[in-house]
């Protein structure tokens, strides 16, 4: 099978497709990770950070007498000092137009906008002495009112947050296609419901971790960081800091999850580096979960009011929705917290046909902590109220949920297409995916045994939900707004003396296979054994210029680099092939790691053989050749601003009535990544993804009292997903390729997380329908359902 | 409360003497005191066990024990139970079924597997699921480690 535009699926011994085990996670399994707290570097010293207990108050005076005698006390600075040496930063992009944010400190000047910002840092031998000197930092506050609530934020009586910003609204963004109110009109059925996400967040089990060092003499500054984006954090660290970028090294090694959470700017974490210069000693943090909990970046938080009209064939004429989001007291930098509802206002209503849409998404500052862009930004919300609007619209004009999407979502044949919004989808296989999803699950077998079930008193139901998803981020996405975040990525590949290959990719690893595909690619593309290759990831100092891992890029965007480096390494090694052999180049290949006569696959010489000749023994080359046996290439998307996938989930679940408990029973998910380098970790990337869905449909909320007061700052009282409750899930792919790139690769990195809340709500709601009960409020608590159905008090 | 106090134990087979301040818990000893940075620090108040380590042969929280309680006790950590080949087969079925994302809570996740498979030979995927619930696992969804650790349930009975 021979594909032109693919010429790379085509190489012989290819380890495109095949689930090669990761090979940097047998070090990991034996316990010999390198994570930044791992990292102890001489003189070191620990930071703890003094941190606002209020979520709106002015700073009056702050007295480090005390703590600074305590014992291993090296150093106390406050937000004026470091400000002297980090200058503030502003969350806004151009293209979200009329998005503004107010200057945003590494240490709280004045006054502190959310409980648990940064205030006094402290610097000490060891953590414990410099949390029990924060401890000792006394602060005196005037507590200001707090604006807690979004929806009274706008509100004339409520405190702005900013007094330079004017008032609470940080963007607004309306939208409007076709003809809304003709089509509401004219409505067979109109369903309407408020969808409300809460907020909840990563909880990367490695908390945020940084370990900087600054070397005066020569003006370097080193930084070991769990983060996923090294030459963005090398940017911003060198503009804040008044340094040159290429004296800012940033390494990011074995990163402990991130999901998102690790791709922002941290106040704290500025400070980190700020205090590495301002000592000239190495400073190292280390969050602690209630400051995780407390300052790593929070996500969704959205209401979304929302209505749909359908005709009584089930054809969606018309949607409606209004967006309402708190966003914390600042945008966050780089990538600003706009973007989320941005997704919301593009995203929904995407897999369909439907032409008539009206959007209004608004954007508040609030005194909580911040918000910014964690895995499937926008899509969790855009796909639980779309899908959540479509099984009610099933159920009101009486057509089975499967059947009303199988008769509303763009044709398989219909590409390229565009959406209401504007979105171009070169090749999606929505109906594919849809008959895959309901073969899989044995969808009729399924609601027959729901039926007979319900006899009995067992309430099960069963929730669908289709979606698309955004990956493959061209420049549109950050760069287009002014952001220096990479939408290009580079590989570098070169022949080592012994004939492997050493492989320097622009992305990162956070867990996801990202070392494992590059090297499957880079193998395939010289045509080398996989065991010679070795992949080098996030140095700032040694791989090409990237954007790191996020927005499921790694594999579309990194991997096509790393094709395209392969083959212009593999086309230098066969020049001085030809020249040792005396043959033209293009009469030769390179396969299992020889050079072969392309015709017959007859071997001619090893590349240890070819390497060994170029570096040590040039002299027997001719005086005219000289051999060049390392080879980066870049990519970017050029052709689609995004390559959107799409994918369909499905939940079943049974609802213990008189506990308000929901069991999942299972779960299933049919995923269209284009080209799948390797598929267990494409599988294992959709179940991750899929329970962290599940966590934000049940269990993940961070709580606040009216005072802004975070309740829900330990492990014991914000829960996420555990073993014994997730189901067994089960996952199938359709492959419609890009055509953007020879690797036809797309993202898969969000998917799970994309689709599986809107999928549980809508199984849960299947099972409560008939007992006249609704739930679309996330996280779907056993009280939020006992109120539903009336057992408890509202 | 920073008052030295001095303890004498056996680590991975070695017998240690050290300093330790009364407050100071065991993982953060093994981590910062002897360098076993094998065992993880993901919550420091007993919920995520990511810093599971063996005391006595017993799984515990190393955030949750006091180093001094370590005093004349016996410690095994990753490092230990990884060196000694006694997870092989464990390690060799996560790594084929990619059982581990970031490897965060992976020492952990493997101590734990061991225990239940020392307790219980044959294990239902529900059963391993019970015993997993006191570790965390943000990557993965759990599926891909309940799989690995069916296999070696089996193999084990098998051999």
């Amino acid at each position: 099978m021979s594909d032109p535009l693919h010429p790379i699926l085509d190489r012989p011994n290819s380890y495109i497709g095949r689930s090669v085990p990761r090979p940097n996670a047998r070090r990991l399994l034996a316990g010999r990770g390198r994570y930044v707290d791992d990292i102890t570097l001489p003189r070191m010293l620990h930071v703890a950070f003094a941190r606002s207990p209020y979520a709106h108050a002015r700073i009056v005076t702050i007295d480090s007498t005390a703590a600074a005698t305590l014992p291993g006390v090296a150093r106390v600075v406050a937000g004026a000092e470091l400000a002297e040496v980090c200058t503030p930063w502003v969350g806004v992009l151009s293209h979200l137009e009329g998005l503004k944010s107010a200057p945003q400190h590494a240490l709280a000047v004045d006054k502190a906008t959310w409980q648990g910002e940064p205030v006094v840092a402290v610097l000490a031998a060891t953590r414990a002495q410099a949390e029990d000197a924060a401890a000792a930092i006394e602060i005196e506050w005037d507590e200001l009112a707090p604006v807690a609530d979004a929806a009274t934020a706008l509100d004339a009586t409520t405190p702005v947050i900013h007094d330079s910003l004017g008032d609470n609204l940080a963007w607004q963004r309306t939208f409007e296609a076709g003809e809304v109110d003709a089509a509401f009109d004219g409505a067979d059925a109109v369903v309407e419901q408020t969808f409300e996400v809460g907020r909840h967040t990563g909880v990367t089990l490695e908390p945020r971790a940084i370990l900087a060092a600054y070397e005066a003499s020569e003006e370097q500054l080193t930084v070991y960081h769990s983060h996923q984006a090294p030459h963005m954090m090398q940017n911003l660290f060198a503009l804040h800091l008044g340094l040159e970028e290429h004296n800012v090294r940033v390494v990011c090694a074995d990163v402990g999850g991130s999901f998102g959470i690790k791709v922002h700017t941290y106040p704290d974490e500025m400070a980190v580096v700020a205090l590495a210069k301002l000592t000239g000693r190495p400073v190292k943090f280390i969050a602690d979960r209630l400051e995780s909990f407390s300052t790593d970046i929070h996500a969704r938080d959205h209401t979304v009011t929302a209505r749909m009209a359908v005709a009584r064939d089930g054809t969606i004429r018309a949607i409606e929705i209004d967006d309402l989001t708190g966003i914390g007291p600042y945008s966050v930098y780089p990538r600003t917290s706009g973007i989320e509802a941005n997704q919301v206002v593009n995203l929904i209503g995407a897999p369909y046909g439907n032409t008539n849409y009206r959007a209004r998404a608004r954007v508040v500052f609030q005194n909580k902590t911040p918000m910014c862009q964690y895995r499937a930004v926008g899509h969790p919300i855009a796909v639980a109220v779309t899908e959540g609007l479509v099984d009610m619209a099933a159920a009101a004009i009486a057509m089975d949920p499967a059947e009303l999407r199988r008769r509303n979502l763009l044709a398989d044949d219909a590409y390229p297409a565009q959406a209401a919004t504007g979105l171009r989808f070169e090749r999606l296989s929505h109906h594919a995916s849809l008959d895959k999803l309901l073969e899989m699950m044995g969808y009729d077998a399924l609601r027959a045994e729901q039926a007979s079930l319900r006899d009995k008193g067992i309430h099960r139901g069963i929730g669908l939900a289709s979606f698309v998803e955004l990956t493959n981020p061209s420049a549109m996405f950050y760069g287009v707004g002014g952001a220096r975040i990479s939408a290009q990525d580079g590989c570098t590949i070169r022949l080592d003396a012994k004939g492997s290959i050493i492989c320097a990719t622009g992305v990162t690893e956070q867990g996801q296979g990202t070392e494992a595909i590059i090297a499957q690619v880079a193998a395939t593309a010289v045509g080398v054994p996989i065991e010679k290759v070795r992949v080098v990831t996030g140095d700032t100092d040694t791989v090409p210029y990237g954007g790191g891992t996020w927005a499921s890029r790694g594999a579309g965007i990194g991997g096509e680099a790393t094709v395209q480096a392969g083959k212009a390494l593999r086309e230098q090694i066969l020049q001085v092939a030809g020249t040792i052999l005396q043959a033209a180049p293009d009469t030769l290949d390179i396969r299992a790691g020889a050079v072969v006569d392309a015709a017959d696959g007859r071997e001619r010489v090893g590349l240890d053989e070819i390497a060994r000749v170029a570096y040590f023994r040039a002299d027997t080359l001719p005086k005219d050749f000289q051999s060049e046996l390392v080879a980066t290439r870049h990519y970017v998307p050029k052709q689609f601003p995004f390559a959107f996938t799409n994918g369909i989930q499905a939940s079943y679940v049974e609802v213990d009535t008189e506990t308000g408990a929901v069991r999942l029973l299972k779960h299933w998910a049919v995923e269209d990544c284009g080209t799948v380098i390797n598929p267990q970790l494409v599988d294992e990337q959709v179940r991750g993804g899929v329970v962290q869905g599940i966590g934000a449909a049940l269990f993940e909320h961070c709580v606040y009292d009216e005072t802004g007061q975070l309740l829900t700052a330990t492990m014991a009282d914000y829960l996420v997903p555990m073993a014994f409750e997730m189901p067994d899930i089960e996952v199938a792919h359709m492959v419609s390729m890009t055509e953007d790139s020879e690797l036809g690769a797309k993202g898969a990195g969000e998917a799970g997380t994309a689709g599986a809340p809107a999928a549980v709500l809508n199984a849960i709601n299947d099972a409560l329908r008939p007992l006249g009960a609704e739930v679309w409020a996330q996280p779907a608590t056993p009280e939020r359902i006992l109120t539903a159905l009336g057992k408890i008090g509202r | 409360m920073d008052d030295d106090i001095e303890i004498a134990l056996t680590v991975n087979g070695e017998a240690v003497r050290a300093r330790v301040t009364a407050r100071q818990s065991l993982v953060d000893f093994l981590r910062y005191g002897l360098e076993l940075t094998g065992s993880h620090v993901g919550c420091e108040h007993g919920v995520c066990g990511a810093c599971t380590v063996r005391l006595n042969g017993e799984i515990v929280r190393g955030c949750l024990v006091f180093a001094v309680q370590a005093d004349g006790q016996t410690v095994e950590t990753i490092e230990g139970a990884s060196d000694s080949g006694e997870l092989a087969d464990l390690q060799a079925a996560f790594h084929e079924r990619n059982a581990l994302q970031c490897g965060y809570c992976t020492p952990g996740m493997l101590l734990t597997a061991q225990a239940l498979l020392a307790t219980n030979a044959s294990p239902s995927r529900g059963e391993i699921r019970e015993a997993l619930s006191a570790n965390y696992c943000r990557c993965t969804g759990y599926h891909a480690i309940v799989d690995a650790i069916e296999r070696v349930a089996t193999e084990r009975r098998q051999r």
